[in-house]
């Protein structure tokens, strides 16, 4: 971060006079008029809507409110939207360490071909990988008429069938957050754990892992958070039972539909707070890492 | 992204021959599972009656009306979204001012919210048992199940994008080059054209494309605030939803195939622009 230099006593201060309380002199003209659209954009359109949503389901009251958000249908789409977020993420952190891993330490044809290919789930559409995913795992479909005659197993509308979507959505995270960490990795430590005696295993694990777990967690979260958000490639290939393949966002439209629109907001306040609570534990886990790792 | 170091090539860190096929085996075959065979499946299932049934899905109107509607509303969200990104990042990273972080964190918010929420939230503001539906009703206004709805879901989806691309960005390449343009007397906005812009252009595009291929390709939020009028409110991904639904198959994933090569040709630009301006657009992949 570059600070405002000797300008101030140099050069005039050109900003207002309000606004030059909030703010460290500086030359360059335009903070008054960019602030003030950067603000009341981000409150037209992201703070005030939140702050209806929150609203209207302040309005149910306490007791209201969990009673529209404790019902056996809202807690089986949580458990369901929840834990098979957690596989999926669980599932990628295995597998996308792996991606990363031989992206960044070996060479093979047509590895810029798979690195760029891995933001796939980034730029195709939602409802696209949905359909794509339900053709392919539905009973007749290629993957799912195999592991139906294979292993009698049912994967398209089924719980089962979320995971895989969720999995292909968390995808990139895992991998995209890893992979600059290993990258700029010093070999030095490596090297050093090799000349001392080291296996390939002992030197991963001790000396290259613990560098790349913090990575491996927040990409972990990420895909975690994304995956209970998630509704359009998720709803295809769920089957959408309630209790049993239902999730939090299909119930939020549900709702929504039947015009319950306290109720819709009071399930979308508890996504929110759940994402919230997530994010902070990640946080607090990722301060307790680097305290821990400090070198 | 993808820049080989030599540390693979330091004989003390070399992967034994089977490791490291067994490891590039296992992620071929992970990414081929999960990535390649559903891409792959699009086009198959969209070319299953040939390419006259192929063609027919695309030109019949209905067709037709949701990839215009499509394209209408990236193009007031992108543009709406690329201003906001330029003068947050201006704000942001030219100057130093009290409680900047948590506005960067509020400019991300969007991409922490799951998409059918940043439909509903404007829903239980202008539908019509909104907080100012009545009001709307009254002044004969419709924002939600027309475009309005439409476009105000798909800038909510695609507010951080440009912006995220362009902070850090402009925060590495610091102040002085305007500081030395104002002082030799540029005013502030030739200053802005000639020498800002210019340096940030690389990386404005690839907030851009980024933010375009959502735009495009969203589903939940728009889902939510459409109202699923055939013809009128249904944008391509809604469409692909609704003929999946009627299992008109074929036709669904022929739409489904265009909205798939949008991705395919963003990922080739995307990464043209990071193998051709690495370098400049450093400062963005943290």
């Amino acid at each position: 971060m570059v600070a405002a230099t000797s300008s101030d006593t140099v050069l005039p201060n050109t900003g207002g006079t309000v606004l030059s309380v909030l703010r460290k002199p500086s030359v360059l003209p335009g903070f008054g008029l960019t602030l003030g659209f950067t603000l009341t954009y981000l409150s037209l359109i992201v703070l005030l809507p939140l702050a209806a949503l929150v609203l209207k389901a302040a309005g149910l009251g306490w007791s209201g409110f969990w009673d529209a958000v404790l019902t056996p249908r809202v807690l089986a789409a949580f458990k369901v939207s929840f834990g098979l977020s957690l596989a999926a993420a669980a599932v990628n952190a295995v597998f996308g360490f792996i991606v990363a891993w031989v992206l960044v330490r070996y060479r093979f044809p047509g590895d810029r071909i798979v690195d760029a290919l891995v933001d796939l789930p980034f730029a195709l559409p939602t409802a696209v990988a949905g359909i794509a995913l339900s053709a392919l795992y539905a009973p007749n479909g290629w993957i799912g008429s195999l592991l139906m005659e294979w292993f009698g197993m049912k994967v398209a509308f089924t719980p089962l069938g979320i995971a895989i979507a969720l999995t292909f959505i968390g995808l990139p995270f895992v991998v995209r957050t890893v992979q600059p960490i290993l990258q700029d990795l010093p070999p030095e430590e490596e090297e050093a754990a090799a000349a001392l005696g080291a296996t390939r295993w002992q030197a991963f694990r001790r000396v290259v892992f613990p560098a790349l777990l913090p990575a491996l967690l927040t990409g972990f979260a990420l895909a975690f958070a994304r995956g209970v958000g998630e509704y359009g490639s998720v709803i295809f290939i769920a089957g959408n039972i309630p209790g049993l393949s239902e999730i939090l966002p299909l119930l939020i439209v549900i709702k929504l539909e039947q015009y319950d629109y306290a109720g819709s907001a009071a399930v979308g306040v508890l996504m929110l707070m759940a994402s919230f609570v997530l994010l902070l534990a990640l946080n607090l886990l990722q301060a307790w890492m680097r305290s821990r790792h400090a070198r | 992204m993808l820049v080989k170091k030599a540390v693979g090539f330091t004989p003390a860190l070399a992967d034994s021959r089977w490791v490291k096929g067994l490891l590039i085996a296992t992620a071929l075959a992970f990414l081929l599972l999960f990535l390649v065979l559903p891409l792959v499946a699009v086009f198959v299932e969209a070319l299953r009656r040939g390419t006259d049934a192929y063609w027919a899905a695309l030109v019949e109107p209905d067709a037709v009306a949701a990839i215009k509607l499509t394209l209408i509303v990236a193009a007031i969200a992108v543009p709406m979204n690329l201003l906001f990104g330029v003068a947050a990042s201006w704000c942001i990273a030219k100057f130093d001012f009290r409680g900047k972080d948590v506005l960067i964190t509020l400019i991300d918010l969007p991409f922490s919210v799951s998409p059918v929420i940043s439909g509903l939230i404007y829903v239980l503001l202008f539908g019509l048992h909104g907080l100012m539906g009545p009001f709307l009703k009254s002044q004969g206004i419709q924002i939600i199940f027309a475009v309005p709805g439409l476009v105000l879901a798909t800038v909510f989806v695609t507010f951080p994008f440009v912006a995220r691309e362009l902070i850090p960005l402009m925060q590495e390449q610091g102040n002085e080059e305007e500081e030395a343009a104002l002082v030799l007397g540029a005013s502030g906005w030739q200053t802005f054209w000639r020498v800002t812009l210019p340096n940030i252009k690389w990386g404005l595009l690839y907030g851009v494309l980024l933010c375009n291929a959502r735009a495009m390709g969203e589903f939940g939020a728009v889902s939510v605030v459409s109202g699923h009028i055939r013809g009128e409110t249904n944008t391509m991904p809604l469409h692909v939803e609704i003929l999946y639904n009627e299992y008109n198959l074929v036709a669904a994933f022929a739409v489904a195939s265009v909205l798939a090569m949008l991705a395919l040709v963003t990922l080739v630009v995307k990464s043209v622009l990071e193998w051709r301006f690495g370098a400049e657009l450093a400062a963005t992949r943290h």
